[in-house]
């Protein structure tokens, strides 16, 4: 039976992490993550994981320990935020072109500089073309059942990517909430037992991982991980309505609220779409046709059924909490706008809490009376737009 | 001859190499700019073999009897290797 129990979401995603009990876990500490591998490393001492726990002189050892232990046919994980990721860049990819299942929370921190604990998703933004799954969570709750699914997204034969179970740094990582959770049994039952394709171990069947691969073969490589990509679409929706019939929270590729007559969208993905969901009440209660797409998949990113969910829109917004550099709006907003293209839609991008900003539902109905406004005298003005920046 | 290559469809996931031994079919002969001649007076003592990094070269019954170019590189190393004053490998021009 599940039951409800309080925790942060470190503690949920280190407590889902026992229920799962991989064979390796290779970590190395960075706030707001450490608690979450505190938490495991815990489980582990007390002996209730059968885990190899590697602690690792840096992030870039245990990206590459975590690789070694998934080459050789090891369930795998490690757990990072902002420069700790960083510094697997270089492993990120090793990780995605050798298609190993490797599954890894990420408790989302701005990056440095100025050096900043709190959290934005300028890490995760960073690794977007890595080829590594994305699944972003709102809150505890999402971030568990993220976890409890990500080993077998990434584990299916079709798919065999690692995966990044994100969840914003503080906000969710060290907020205590009240969530449901499966009973061991049930959760080791959905999960099942590790089944890798090729194992550096199986001396029968012995196997060449890593070697070189020139113009000739480099190429083609890519064309398989794309196909990979391509096949997690699916694969996550089953798994989510599978999750559903075990739970009572069926997950798909992003969620709606209060969408299907709305003609001002805010998009966005994490926490902040739970304060934007209570702005939606409000403004909802006042008769105001507003609504929400919030997103849980980021890569492989769900174009087809966004492009239709938001195709009755006439006027959206992108919440985006990290940017890039040298273009108008942020990651999420590029995705949105291309996803959108040929559509007369108004388009308005709006970069919110860097480096932790906290941002509140009011500030979130004044963007709402802004898109409104666009609506109605059918001009977008500026695309470039911030929440609670000091002009 | 060119050889066909295979499609992604057709290659292990992972760029994986799933048979022990496969380096014999990728020929790195074309790379080398110089080659090693065997000379005659090779009194084989078998060094040359030993240090080859690509078994490129080709003994029979504790005898140097030739060089497999398909492998060689032309790194030179058997050359550099021969103890003897006149050399019985020799670099020359691959043309």
């Amino acid at each position: 039976m599940a039951k409800n129990v309080s925790l942060t979401g470190n503690d949920a995603v280190g407590t889902a992490l026992k229920q799962i009990n991989p064979d390796v876990a290779a970590v190395f500490p960075i706030t707001p993550q450490t608690e979450l591998m505190h938490k495991f490393a815990a489980f582990v001492a007390n002996g209730e994981v059968d885990t190899h726990l590697i602690t690792v002189e840096s992030e870039h050892s245990a990206m590459s320990a975590t690789i070694g232990a998934a080459a050789a046919g090891a369930r795998s994980i490690t757990a990072t935020s902002s420069a700790g990721l960083a510094y697997m860049w270089e492993m990120l990819y090793i990780a995605a072109s050798l298609r190993l299942p490797i599954v890894m929370p990420l408790v989302n921190r701005a990056l440095s500089g100025p050096i900043n604990i709190h959290c934005d998703h300028s890490d995760v933004m960073g690794m977007r073309d890595a080829g590594w799954i994305i699944i972003f969570a709102e809150n505890t709750q999402e971030a568990y059942d993220n976890t409890v699914q990500a080993f077998r997204i990434a584990e299916h034969k079709n798919v065999l990517l690692p995966i990044a179970v994100c969840f914003d740094g503080f906000i969710i990582s060290h907020t205590q909430e009240i969530l449901q959770m499966l009973d061991d049994a049930e959760v080791k039952k959905f999960v099942g037992e590790y089944q890798p394709a090729y194992s550096l171990l199986d001396t029968d069947h012995p196997v060449t991982v890593g070697p070189l691969a020139l113009p000739d073969y480099y190429f083609e490589c890519k064309r398989q991980q794309i196909e990979g990509m391509k096949n997690a679409m699916s694969v996550i929706e089953e798994i989510g309505v599978e999750y559903g019939k075990l739970s009572g929270r069926a997950y798909g590729h992003f969620e709606t609220y209060k969408l299907e007559d709305a003609e001002t969208v805010l998009v966005g993905a994490g926490s902040t779409m739970g304060t934007a969901r209570m702005a939606v009440d409000s403004l909802r209660a006042k008769g105001k046709k507003v609504g929400l797409l919030k997103i849980r998949t980021f890569r492989p990113f769900p174009a087809d059924a966004i492009r239709k969910a938001l195709g009755n829109a006439k006027t959206i917004g992108v919440l985006d909490r990290a940017v890039s550099f040298g273009m108008e709006g942020g990651p999420i907003f590029s995705e949105i706008r291309s996803v959108l293209f040929g559509k007369k839609i108004n388009l308005k991008s709006y970069i919110y809490g860097l480096g932790g900003r906290d941002i509140f539902p009011h500030q979130i109905e004044d963007v709402f009376a802004e898109m409104e406004r666009v609506t109605k005298d059918g001009n977008a003005g500026t695309t470039e737009n911030y929440i609670g920046l000091r002009e | 001859m060119v050889k066909k290559l295979k499609t992604w469809k057709e290659i292990p996931i992972g760029g994986l190499i799933t048979e022990p031994g496969f380096s014999i079919n990728y020929e790195t002969g074309d790379w080398k700019t110089y080659k090693p001649i065997h000379k005659s007076n090779c009194t084989h003592c078998m060094i040359c073999w030993l240090y080859c990094p690509d078994s490129a070269i080709i003994a029979k019954d504790g005898k140097v009897t030739g060089i497999d170019y398909s492998h060689c590189k032309g790194c030179g190393v058997c050359s550099r290797q021969c103890p003897l004053k006149d050399k019985a490998m020799v670099m020359e021009l691959d043309k």
